[in-house]
């Protein structure tokens, strides 16, 4: 019963074609999220207005010898980075997969990593979007003092570190009703952005948050941006580096179960 | 399945044209166990064979999704074995000769008609050319419309798009005339015969069985995850007719009885319904005193026969078996 015409012409996905597919998805996926307004416009207009209202309002005021608006700059990037991941990847893909959407692609020859992928990317390239903003207004309107290598630290941990969070992402995705999807989101990213000290200083919450706090990956990523723009009140980067990798493999790890229960039970 | 039905059953299987078409896709004992305990398919068998149109049915809970997502890669079986075209589907590589149409509630809105093609496209190795896709989707003028300004029949339309836009061989349509005016419908019909036409295999699957009617090369019913019956849209009247008109007796007869021109004759008259039974043709009679319901072979051989027994004979009704009379009395539902 195998003829020529039952076996695939296989036409091994040159490697040319596999790219075109992966920058295609990663294109359309970023075009596509600019273009919905009210993600695009809230997850960069959020952690801006908080900067406009507590950075640039304070500019010139300064904390435990700490330039309040540098400060808040790195600690509003990492909330601004965190937010792209947690909105674009954990509510953008809890939609699709409840809708079929996902089911769609999935029965596609599309390989799957490049829709993961082209999520990431796009949630990376927001929090990139954010925190070059975020560094114009600090540098312009704040008068704060940025190196160019702080700037260059500065968007490499944006990018670096958007990916624990996009695994987070991944993981609220499979396990979220895509009902509830955005406030659950927001119940988990506005408190865990709290009490990582992203919207006031860690030194100036009570010591029980502070001693809770490096359970967070927020605090982590907040300590990386806070290290690269030159405070060394944490003890030094290494360490956050370590706990965001454990982060990233914890997150992965349970998105592949809850990926594999889904199958089973569909 | 009814032991009476056995013997059709089997002549249908050895017709001539079967055997020498090749295989596109095929379950082959296939079973598919839930975690909660629920088997949604038993040992199921079928076969998808070149250039046909193949509508699965039966009722909800029957197992048809569950056959569909095996084949179409989504999942696996715990017993058994899929191939499609002669690999396994869960692979994406192995996907590239693959269309699929499924009801999807909600697809990015944000993009324009012209860049969801795009990116279906983009996934196979040789896709038919953007205009040739919007032609036959019927989505002239739309390609720059945003998918969320367009009505339900074009997004119906545009998923129909994506599900040719790679030129697969094997195409799955679910649903595919949900929500379609009765244009849009037939507009859609044609289109799903030109692909027959030109030699690719469509499986659909339908909950209106007229569709099933006026497309359908083949029909394979399933119930509780097995197949019960398979056969051409009038194979499978006839067996649902035989199996309410029936007794053992009218079978031995005609063992292979011609299932085309299978219809339904109803009728008052005198004569009784042991009388009726011997007359040619007939594989069935049903009904109260006076007003008889006859299955017949033969119905011209019956009426003639009938009429010249009973000059009587009034209010006559012929009637065509419908497949949804099949689809209940097959799956034992009525």
């Amino acid at each position: 019963m195998s003829s020529s015409a039952l076996s695939i012409p296989y036409t091994a996905n040159s490697a040319r074609r596999i790219v075109a597919i992966f920058a295609r998805e990663t294109r359309y996926e970023f075009v596509r999220a600019m273009r919905t307004k009210a993600f695009s416009l809230s997850v960069v207009g959020f952690p801006v207005m908080f900067y406009l209202l507590f950075g640039v309002m304070n500019r010139g005021e300064a904390l435990h010898g700490q330039m309040v608006a540098k400060y808040l700059l790195a600690s509003y990037a990492a909330f601004g980075v965190v937010g792209a991941a947690l909105f674009g990847i954990g509510v953008g893909l809890a939609g699709e997969r409840v809708s079929g959407w996902l089911e769609l692609k999935r029965a596609s020859p599309m390989p799957p990593l490049a829709y993961l992928t082209a999520k990431c990317v796009a949630s990376v390239a927001f929090g990139l979007i954010i925190t070059n903003i975020l560094c114009v207004i600090g540098v312009f309107a704040a008068s704060v003092p940025l190196s160019v290598g702080n700037y260059v630290s500065i968007c490499a941990v944006s990018v670096a570190g958007g990916i624990p969070f996009a695994c987070f992402g991944l993981l609220l995705a499979m396990v979220l009703p895509a009902n509830s999807a955005p406030a659950v989101v927001n119940l988990i990213y506005l408190p865990m952005s709290y009490f990582s000290g992203l919207w006031i200083p860690i030194s100036l919450l009570p010591k029980w948050i502070q001693h809770f706090a490096p359970w967070l990956p927020t605090y982590h990523l907040a300590q990386l941006m806070l290290w690269v723009m030159g405070y060394a009140s944490s003890a030094d980067g290494i360490r956050h580096i370590f706990a965001l990798f454990g982060y990233t493999s914890l997150f992965l790890g349970a998105a592949w179960m809850a990926f594999a229960r889904a199958d089973a039970d569909a | 399945m009814n032991a009476a039905l056995e013997p059709i059953a089997a002549n249908l299987q050895s017709a001539p044209d079967w055997a020498s078409r090749t295989a596109v896709a095929s379950l082959r004992a296939v079973t598919k166990r839930y975690r909660n305990g629920v088997t949604a398919l038993d040992h199921l068998s079928l076969e998808l064979l070149v250039g046909e149109i193949v509508v699965l049915l039966g009722p909800n809970g029957a197992g048809k999704s569950t056959a569909v997502k095996l084949m179409m890669g989504l999942t696996s079986p715990t017993g058994g074995q899929v191939r499609v075209f002669g690999a396994d589907p869960r692979f994406a590589g192995n996907r590239q000769r693959i269309g699929v149409m499924l009801q999807v509630g909600r697809a990015p809105e944000m993009l324009r008609v012209r860049e969801h093609i795009e990116i279906m496209r983009g996934y196979y190795p040789r896709p038919l050319p953007l205009i040739s896709i919007v032609r036959a989707a019927g989505l002239e003028g739309l390609e720059s419309r945003m998918f969320g300004h367009l009505s339900g029949g074009q997004k119906q339309r545009v998923l129909f798009a994506l599900a040719i836009a790679g030129d697969a061989d094997l195409i799955f349509l679910d649903e595919p005339t949900v929500g379609l005016d009765v244009e849009a419908r037939r507009g859609l019909w044609a289109q799903i015969r030109a692909l027959r036409q030109r030699g690719k295999t469509v499986l659909l699957t339908t909950h209106y069985l007229e569709e099933a009617d006026a497309l359908a090369d083949r029909i394979i019913l399933i119930d509780k995850g097995r197949v019960i019956c398979e056969g051409t849209p009038n194979e499978v009247k006839a067996m649902g007719s035989k199996r309410t008109a029936l007794t053992a007796d009218a079978y031995q007869e005609q063992p292979d009885a011609q299932v085309t021109g299978f219809k339904i004759l109803k009728f008052e008259t005198t004569l009784k319904r042991e009388q009726i039974l011997t007359l040619s043709g007939v594989t069935g009679v049903e009904g109260a005193t006076g007003f008889v319901t006859v299955t017949s072979s033969a119905p011209e051989l019956t009426l003639r026969e009938l009429l010249a027994l009973d000059p009587n004979l009034s209010r006559l009704q012929i009637q065509t078996p419908g497949l949804e009379d099949a689809f209940l009395a097959l799956t034992g539902r009525d």
